[in-house]
């Protein structure tokens, strides 16, 4: 392998696994080197945690945002922008995307960072141990109607999407199950809340409640027993569909668009190898999930995979402010930047439901292209943000630039972005009509790097573009 | 195009938050109406009386002016069973008329597919806020999203050359060309030409526009403004989407209350004003509605979620009046406190389908609920 594609893999790992790095930072990792990298993001404890008490000095109301956006995003933003853990954070994301809780029913800002927490320090944990905590979560349980399952009374809600959305996928259970489930998590609600009013929000705590508990004989998946909710997870891990099934999204998270998940139990995944590596993987390490990110990052599948998966809101944003520095302060201003996502479809700490955000192609629509087209461009744009002005001066090293040059600089630098030969080859016309930048004397440097922004910007509209 | 311009023309006006209906539409004689609002109510002395039951509160009166001129319908008691109480299931609810089940297609979506259905004009629908409303959202149909100024409408808006940015804008057109059975790189295509078709045609509506009009400073009035310039430059738009907000008044809901429906209602008349001195007003309506609205007793400053709500359809081919009935305030006749709807939204929906827009109701509400005779 050349440097080059030393540079272009590594890259790609980093958008994937992270939210994209500066070309400083690759540099830096290519020399530490491939393995060594997926190993440290594989461990983020190594690396020091986002320092809560800055995003506090700054924005105090972050702390409990309460009901109302955007502090709630405020506060997620500034972790995923700042965070030196990005394999940590990126899983938080990832099982916010599956263990899809919102703002629209919880309507507490407060529990729902809460379970972000959850996630980011169990995210690459043990699967199993996840979803015992996820179903004491209060705030999973407020959501899905859990405080509502009673011994005498069963409420299915929960019951079906732990099965449905949460392990399974559906077809891999039947309807009694579903009952079955349900009435072994009676009982799982959480302390009264104490009234918000008048001294504010107070968080709320899981409660198990015997007295409510159905403890008769349940019959789940083929098992009988007076099951309680503990021995539901620990059926639920041992068939091949739960490991089969978290992994087809870690596959459609981190490696390529799959379709959407309720199309699951229908079409089969794009690449069957992969699942099933990745499953084995899986059950063999008693549903450690890290073994099986180590797996991914580490197969040809992953690294052949380039710029096939379409860029969520949420890692365009991230993707960008972090490209172009200057945001690791949690300014005046973060408000409108964390709401930005919102725009382009994906409204974070708040999925339009259960099922979370529909992915892929579906991200793209006529206002949420050109929200994510101007937002980029917008930052590119802006010279005196720190990480476009060492993109300026990389360029200004080579002192002169044909207009080939100019293209081949700026997809380089920005990516390395893979385009077809039509695009590359508007944009060097595009180019061509600047002619050759030069940085031989002061008004030349300027006009050269105003046109680099925008060759910067035409890059960032482009299909292309769209895709990590 | 210009034939088009006399089609009939709706503007929806959202009213984000939940609006408190109790506070809009006043029944200043039922005794319950002040019990209940002891902190937020309005003192009788300001109430705004339009007949012998029901007041306005003094910052509404730009929009009794219009109730006084019998262009004004208020629809009482709207909602739908089992009210969610939750701003973003509601408004979910209001957008894709699906009570029981998460909606994948917006309504006005369906509005636009059904007048364009080959994509022939890409401002049918023009939609002023920062995202695409779940109302209009309906995956393949394009619809005009302007998120800022109208002026500065379109995709790279910070290439300040004109001429330096045409030429961008026609290599975005040339990178974008569909590559047919590309699959997403196709649909990207489409979608980012459609866009772009979009902004150029909206561009020119600001420069054809003059008027001696003033709006108020408010970000409705300029978003109702940019709405009378396209329809006044005749590009075949039929649908018009904004917002205004946030009406989520759990505290402090008086001041708050008062500025926001100030400004949606001076905004309203510049807006409707600017129609008339144009003679482009009687194809227009104004749809105005909230997710929900507020519970019956306030909280000490403000209000809680509640269930049913008011909603307005207001402009020169309405017939104004008040249409179904004001839901019991009665304790043993609340729901969990709060006002039991009476009238079904998708009822207002079929209303505005069927004798406005001339579309089967059915198709774009799943299902057929009772009209009412709120248009000539």
């Amino acid at each position: 392998m050349t440097y080059q594609d030393d540079i272009g893999l590594m890259a790609h790992l980093m958008r994937r696994a992270g939210f994209g790095a500066s070309r400083d930072e690759l540099e830096a990792r290519v020399a530490k080197g491939y393995v060594a990298t997926v190993e440290e993001l594989l461990n983020p404890e190594a690396q020091p945690p986002v320092d809560p008490y800055e995003l506090l000095r700054y924005q105090p109301s972050a702390l409990l945002p309460g009901g109302q956006p955007p502090m709630g995003n405020v506060n997620y933003m500034y972790y995923m922008v700042t965070t030196k853990r990005p394999l940590e954070e990126k899983m938080a994301l990832f099982w916010h995307h599956v263990l899809a809780t919102g703002n629209s029913k919880v309507d507490n800002y407060d529990q729902l960072l809460e379970q972000i927490v959850l996630f980011r320090h169990n995210g690459m944990g043990n699967y199993r141990d996840l979803l015992l905590k996820i179903a004491k979560n209060p705030t999973m349980i407020f959501w899905l109607d859990n405080n509502q399952n009673h011994g005498t009374a069963v409420n299915e809600n929960w019951g079906r999407e732990l099965l449905e959305l949460f392990s399974l996928g559906a077809g891999n259970y039947t309807e009694k199950d579903v009952r079955e489930a349900s009435r072994a998590f009676t009982g799982w609600t959480f302390e009264t809340k104490i009234p918000r009013l008048p001294y504010g929000r107070f968080p709320w705590k899981f409660e198990y409640r015997p007295e409510d508990h159905d403890d008769g004989a349940k019959e789940f998946l083929g098992h009988r027993g007076h099951f309680n909710g503990e021995d539901i997870i620990d059926i639920i891990v041992q068939q091949p569909a739960c490991a089969r099934f978290i992994c087809r999204h870690l596959y459609n998270f981190f490696v390529a668009d799959e379709p959407q998940v309720p199309a699951w139990s229908l079409e089969p995944p794009r690449d069957p190898a992969a699942i099933d590596a990745m499953a084995t993987a899986f059950r063999e390490s008693n549903y450690e999930i890290r073994p099986v990110l180590r797996l991914l990052f580490k197969s040809d599948f992953f690294k052949n995979a380039r710029y096939r998966h379409l860029k969520s809101p949420a890692e365009v944003v991230v993707g960008t402010l972090r490209l172009v520095g200057g945001y690791d302060l949690p300014k005046p201003g973060y408000g409108e930047l964390s709401m930005q996502p919102s725009y382009m479809g994906q409204d974070l700490l708040n999925p339009p439901s259960v099922e979370g955000w529909h992915t892929g192609s579906e991200w793209i629509n006529s206002g949420s292209l050109m929200a994510r087209i101007n937002f980029v461009a917008d930052q590119l744009g802006n010279q005196s943000l720190p990480g476009v002005r060492a993109i300026i001066d990389r360029l200004k090293a080579k002192t002169i630039l044909e207009p080939d040059e100019l293209v081949g600089e700026c997809l380089d630098l920005l990516g390395p972005v893979e385009v077809g030969a039509d695009t590359r080859r508007e944009l060097i016309d595009q180019a061509r009509q600047w002619g050759r930048l030069s940085w031989d004397s002061g008004p030349n440097a300027q006009i050269a790097a105003k046109r680099a922004t925008e060759m910067m910007q035409l890059i960032a509209a482009t299909r292309e573009y769209q895709f990590a | 195009m210009p034939s088009a311009q006399k089609d009939p023309v709706l503007v929806v006006l959202q009213l984000t938050g939940g609006n408190d209906y109790l506070n809009t539409v006043i029944p200043y004689n039922n005794p319950l109406y002040q019990d209940n609002r002891k902190a937020v109510g309005i003192p009788e002395g300001q109430i705004l009386a339009f007949d012998d039951e029901y007041g306005f509160p003094p910052y509404l009166a730009p929009l009794k002016k219009v109730w006084d001129e019998g262009k004004l319908a208020i629809m009482h008691g709207v909602g739908y069973l089992a009210s969610p109480r939750s701003h973003f299931r509601s408004m979910d609810i209001w957008h894709t008329c699906e009570a029981d089940k998460v909606g994948t297609e917006g309504w006005l979506g369906r509005v636009i597919r059904e007048f364009d259905p080959r994509k022939e004009n890409v401002v049918t629908a023009v939609s002023f806020g920062p995202c695409l409303f779940r109302a209009l959202s309906v995956p393949g149909v394009p619809v005009a999203c302007v998120a800022g100024a109208l002026e500065t409408y379109g995709f790279l808006p910070n290439i300040q050359e004109p001429t330096q940015r045409q030429q961008m804008l026609e290599r975005f057109a040339r990178m974008y060309a569909p590559i047919e059975g590309s699959g997403v790189m196709e649909y990207l295509g489409t979608t980012g030409l459609d866009s772009l078709k979009g902004a150029d045609i909206l561009k020119v509506a600001p420069s054809l526009y003059s008027s001696t009009v003033q709006y108020p400073n408010t970000s409705i009035a300029s978003k109702l403004r940019g709405i009378a310039q396209v329809h006044l430059a005749g590009l075949g738009t039929r649908i018009f989407y904004c917002d205004h907000g946030s009406f989520d008044s759990h505290a402090g809901q008086n001041p708050l209350h008062a500025s926001l429906w100030t400004a949606v209602s001076e905004g309203l008349d510049a807006f409707m004003t600017d129609l008339r001195q144009h003679d482009a007003a009687d194809n227009v309506i104004v749809l105005m509605f909230s997710e929900f609205g507020r519970r019956v007793r306030d909280n000490g400053s403000g209000t809680d979620h509640g269930a049913a709500g008011a909603t307005f359809v207001l402009g020169d081919r309405v017939k104004g009046g008040h249409y179904g009935e004001y839901p019991s305030l009665k304790p043993e006749h609340l729901v969990q406190g709060d006002l039991n709807p009476s009238m079904d939204f998708r009822g207002i929906y079929s209303t505005i389908l069927d004798k406005w827009l001339k579309i089967n109701p059915a198709l774009i509400v799943n299902g057929t609920y009772e009209q009412s005779a709120f248009l000539h």
